[in-house]
């Protein structure tokens, strides 16, 4: 094992002609393809912010082609919270000519262009940036040698990076070992000369290109527990298992397809199974099928296969059975924009299906949310034996962040199905309480056992075509969700209690929004933020909220449609009544830049202040002086 | 520590000790027609049950959607009444949910070879444990005669006016094409070799299906009096072979042959009624997964479910 140069022992002669500058955080956007390992570099990076109390959060695209193609990795790492992923880079690292060409539009002035000298050639004399040709493939092949060819460019990267940022090298080697540690010696030693060669290389060849982060106040992490860091799809699986699922089912879609493999493989630890199915269908079937055992289920898709899952949907709905329904959202509609994000599924989730449906519709908001929401999801549908559909996303799904470790000992929930006896008096639909089925297995008093079903039903579960059944069946139904919606907490509202715009947002909008108010204040605007988690049934007191703003702005990533509205702008709307509430969408199949929605909100608002350009930082924070 | 369900008042145990008969088993009275096979299958089923005294908590009856999907509503069982063709994975989730139950689904052709068709290839390749009785009318009763998949070509319907044109399904080439490891038919006027059929089925560990024509007598009045002796008919008996070493042995049907289960399926209409196919061997789904838990248990040293989270989150640091 050879050991990396660390930062006390400069390998170098000549030592950086500045001290390192202090900066709040960075973006750094890594353009190469898909098989560069560019992915593991930025993993490296966010599981290093993580073990460094740092935020972070990620940003990648990866080609829907089956292999190849090009492919970005951005990071965004810094001190104190870290809302979005970055309007703009502060760092370009180009692999490729056709890397440089696609991205160099995305760096901000006085951003640092880091290209593979062996492959890109800038433009001559773009003093936008300050342009740093390295020996990206050359010092690989010569640091590493032998047949690898130039295979450990990414690591070289890391290294350069760990110099440039002044980053922990014994933790990020930890990581690199960690990571190749199963695989032979000869991994880890390559991995090894490939990133001490990247280390040493800005030494002698960037005069003032160094930086360090701002120093963490712990304070804000009160915790007291360390930072875990994953991606969205991992945080949901994992909140799962925490509220005590144990039995899945599902069909390979992307981008839900990584929780199926996740629960795949770390169900039987728990005593459980995922099951793969023949289809979308047979999916959620066998997921009700549990769930009528006693085991809360779960089955997930995307948007084309939450269509497919629609009737048995109405079934779960009707026969009351508790489920969990994770859609990862995706450009839509078909197969779209696969690899995209978007938040179209919205009003499918919540009215889609036949008849009245009367359903429960989650949302998370960051990729630790993912994790809170599939918990707080559990509870609802054991509570109200309700089908709980959560709409995450694509940004969700692939991105990484870190966050506070759950404190399992206070959170995990006992997964055992209630097999006990039941009562003489048991019905499994009552109309004056919410349903509690009994699983099959367990012994029913009076003899006379139930039938769930989706045929209309009395109280015991046997057909009827009672017109007044009917009604009151279809108002218990609904009645419980009611409920549900007058339990709900307030939902978080940031800024200004009153003023001239408030700023609505839902799933991964959350962090952008937060940092357009931030904007939308500097300039003098008085405004708020509202974000939904719980987007069906809305919690109460949102009139309220509305009336003290002059106008409510949804932001969300889908089309306005036919009569100029976004989704959830379309159902607050139709909910409230009021004409002050207005839509910003968009389909561009991105996450929304900060300046994008603050654009928008100038559009609806009469404010001489206010335009697209307001609060952004014109420069790049590695800019020089 | 909560407890995910919630937990009705505490009840005396119920003590269950009386023997299960077709009293006890009987729920609603059926709505089929008068005449329908139906009624002999469900006769027959309330025998099964009797005859094999399984627990009565512990037997469910599920089914998709048709005439015959009603089943579940008459059988005073754990059970349900789900949507049109999918009552098969639904039934695995019980299954692989609870292996201590005894899962039974009932449903017609429409629902087993049409819409559930894809359904009833993945349930029996995979082998899940549960008992599967397709009652085969040969027509759409309960949407009121439209052509189904094992309709005959020829046969009048009100989406075939002049005459069904499209090859209908060979029942039993299908079901031993989709791996199904226990495979036999049986006929609606047959109580006595219906109640052996289906016991049988019930025996078996793994997907077991039963087919059974199950005449309509409202929209295809007369479909299986071929095989009916006092309406003219033939009623062909599979001869299963006893290895008792006599010469006659050779000519009887090995259940474990599955070529010789295709040469029987291949017959000319009526064809032959009893096991077709049975294979003990291969392992059911419920106990392949049963093992990927006892191997993750013996990886993890059988770690609390608060400890493999924790080690998990500790890697993720």
């Amino acid at each position: 094992m050879v050991s990396p140069n660390t930062p006390e022992t400069p390998g170098g002669a000549a030592a950086p002609s500045a001290a390192p500058r202090s900066i709040h955080d960075v973006v750094i956007r890594l353009a190469g393809n898909s098989q560069d390992g560019i992915q593991s570099v930025g993993g490296f990076l966010a599981r290093l912010a993580g073990r460094s109390d740092q935020d972070v959060m990620t940003y990648m695209t990866i080609p829907s082609t089956i292999s190849g193609g090009p492919s970005i990795f951005q990071v965004r790492m810094g001190t104190g919270d870290i809302l979005s992923s970055g309007d703009r880079a502060d760092m370009l690292v180009a692999f490729y000519q056709h890397s440089y060409d696609a991205h160099i539009s995305s760096l901000r002035p006085g951003g640092v262009l880091l290209y593979d000298s062996d492959h890109v050639t800038p433009v001559e004399g773009d003093n936008r940036f300050t342009q740093v040709a390295v020996p990206i493939t050359s010092g690989t092949v010569e640091a590493v040698g032998g047949a690898g060819k130039d295979k450990g460019k990414n690591i070289y990267i890391l290294g350069l990076i760990a110099r440039v940022f002044d980053l922990d090298v014994q933790k990020l080697a930890a990581l690199i070992k960690e990571r190749f540690g199963g695989k032979n010696e000869d991994i880890v030693r390559n991995a090894m000369l490939a990133f001490d060669a990247g280390y040493a290389w800005p030494q002698n060849n960037l005069h003032d290109l160094f930086y360090r982060f701002e120093a963490i106040d712990l304070a804000t992490r009160a915790s007291g527990r360390p930072q875990v860091t994953m991606d969205g799809n991992q945080a949901l699986a994992y909140g799962l298992l925490a509220a005590g699922v144990r039995h899945g089912a599902g069909y390979p879609i992307t981008p839900w397809s990584s929780i199926m493999e996740t629960l795949r493989t770390e169900l039987p630890k728990y005593g459980g199974l995922f099951v793969q199915c023949e289809d979308e269908i047979a999916a959620i079937s066998t997921a009700i099928g549990f769930s009528y055992t006693g085991h809360l289920a779960i089955t997930g898709s995307a948007g084309p296969g939450l269509s497919l899952k629609m009737e048995a949907l109405g079934w779960a709905t009707m026969a009351e059975m508790p489920l969990i329904v994770v859609n990862v959202q995706r450009g839509g509609p078909s197969t779209g924009m696969p690899t995209n994000v978007e938040q179209s599924d919205l009003l499918q989730a919540i009215y889609g299906s036949h008849g009245d449906t009367p359903r429960v519709v989650l949302s998370p908001k960051n990729v630790e949310d993912c994790f809170y929401i599939a918990m707080e999801a559990c509870r609802i549908a054991r509570t109200y034996s309700t089908p709980v559909i959560i709409l995450s996303d694509m940004a969700l799904a692939s991105r990484i962040e870190a966050f506070d470790e759950p404190d399992f000992p206070k959170l995990m929930v006992d997964p055992k199905a209630d097999l006990s006896d039941r009562g003489a008096d048991f019905k499994p639909y009552p109309l004056d309480a919410i349903t509690r089925h009994a699983p099959p297995g367990s012994k029913i008093g009076s003899g006379k056992y139930p039938t769930v079903t989706g045929l209309e039903h009395d109280e015991l579960g046997h057909p009827t075509g009672s017109s007044k059944l009917h009604t009151q069946m279809t108002a218990k139904r609904r009645e419980k969700i009611k409920k549900l919606g007058a339990s709900l907490p307030s939902p978080e509202l940031n800024g200004d209690s009153s003023g001239e715009v408030l700023l609505v947002t839902w799933g991964s909008t959350w962090g952008p929004g937060l940092e357009a108010l931030k904007r939308i204040n500097t300039a003098g605007v008085k405004g708020g933020h509202l974000h939904l988690r719980h987007i069906h049934p809305l919690p109460d007191g949102l009139e309220d909220i509305f009336n003290r703003y002059h106008k409510i702005v949804v932001a969300e990533i889908n089309d306005e449609g036919l009569y100029g509205f976004g989704q959830l702008a379309m159902m607050l709307r139709a909910r409230y009544a009021n004409p002050a509430i207005v839509s910003v969408t968009k389909t561009d199949g991105l996450t929304f830049k900060i300046s994008e929605i603050v654009a928008g909100v100038a559009r609806h608002i009469e404010s001489a202040h206010l335009d697209a350009s307001l609060g952004v930082a014109q420069h790049s924070a590695l800019a020089k002086n | 520590m909560s407890s995910p369900t919630l937990v009705s008042p505490p009840t005396p145990a119920i003590t269950t000790a009386v023997p299960l008969t077709k009293k006890i088993l009987t729920a609603d009275h059926p709505t089929w027609c008068p005449g329908c096979g139906d009624f002999a299958v469900l006769a027959s089923f309330y025998r099964v049950l009797e005859k094999l005294q399984y627990p009565h908590e512990k037997i469910v009856t599920f089914a998709g959607i048709g005439c015959s999907s009603r089943f579940p509503y008459f059988v005073n069982t754990h059970g349900g009444h789900y949507i049109h063709g999918r009552a098969l994975p639904f039934a695995a989730g019980i299954s692989l949910g609870n292996d201590d139950l005894h899962v039974f689904v009932f449903g017609g052709d429409g629902d087993g070879f049409s819409i559930g068709g894809n359904h009833l290839v993945h349930t029996a390749r995979k082998n899940v444990n549960l008992t599967y009785v397709i009652m085969d009318n040969s027509v759409y009763g309960l949407t009121k005669k439209q052509t189904s998949p094992t309709s005959p070509i020829g046969f009048k319907t009100k989406t075939d006016p002049t005459g069904a044109i499209d090859q209908p399904i060979n029942p039993m080439r299908t079901l031993l094409n989709t791996g199904a490891t226990f495979v036999a038919r049986s006929h609606a006027t047959q109580v006595n070799h219906m109640v052996e059929m289906m016991t049988r089925a019930a025996k078996h560990p793994g997907f077991s299906v039963v087919e059974i024509l199950s005449e309509c007598v409202e929209f295809y009045a007369g479909a299986f009096d071929s095989s009916i002796p006092r309406k003219g008919g033939t009623w062909s008996l599979i001869q299963e072979k006893k290895n008792d070493g006599t010469p006659e042995d050779a000519d009887r049907h090995d259940v474990t042959d599955e070529v010789a289960a295709f040469k029987l399926a291949g017959q000319a209409w009526p064809g032959s009624f009893g096991v077709f196919y049975e294979n003990n061997v291969r392992k059911t789904k419920n106990v392949l997964e049963a093992e990927l838990v006892t191997k993750a248990r013996e990886r993890t040293k059988n770690a609390t479910d608060l400890q493999l989270l924790q080690a998990t989150f500790a890697k993720m640091r």
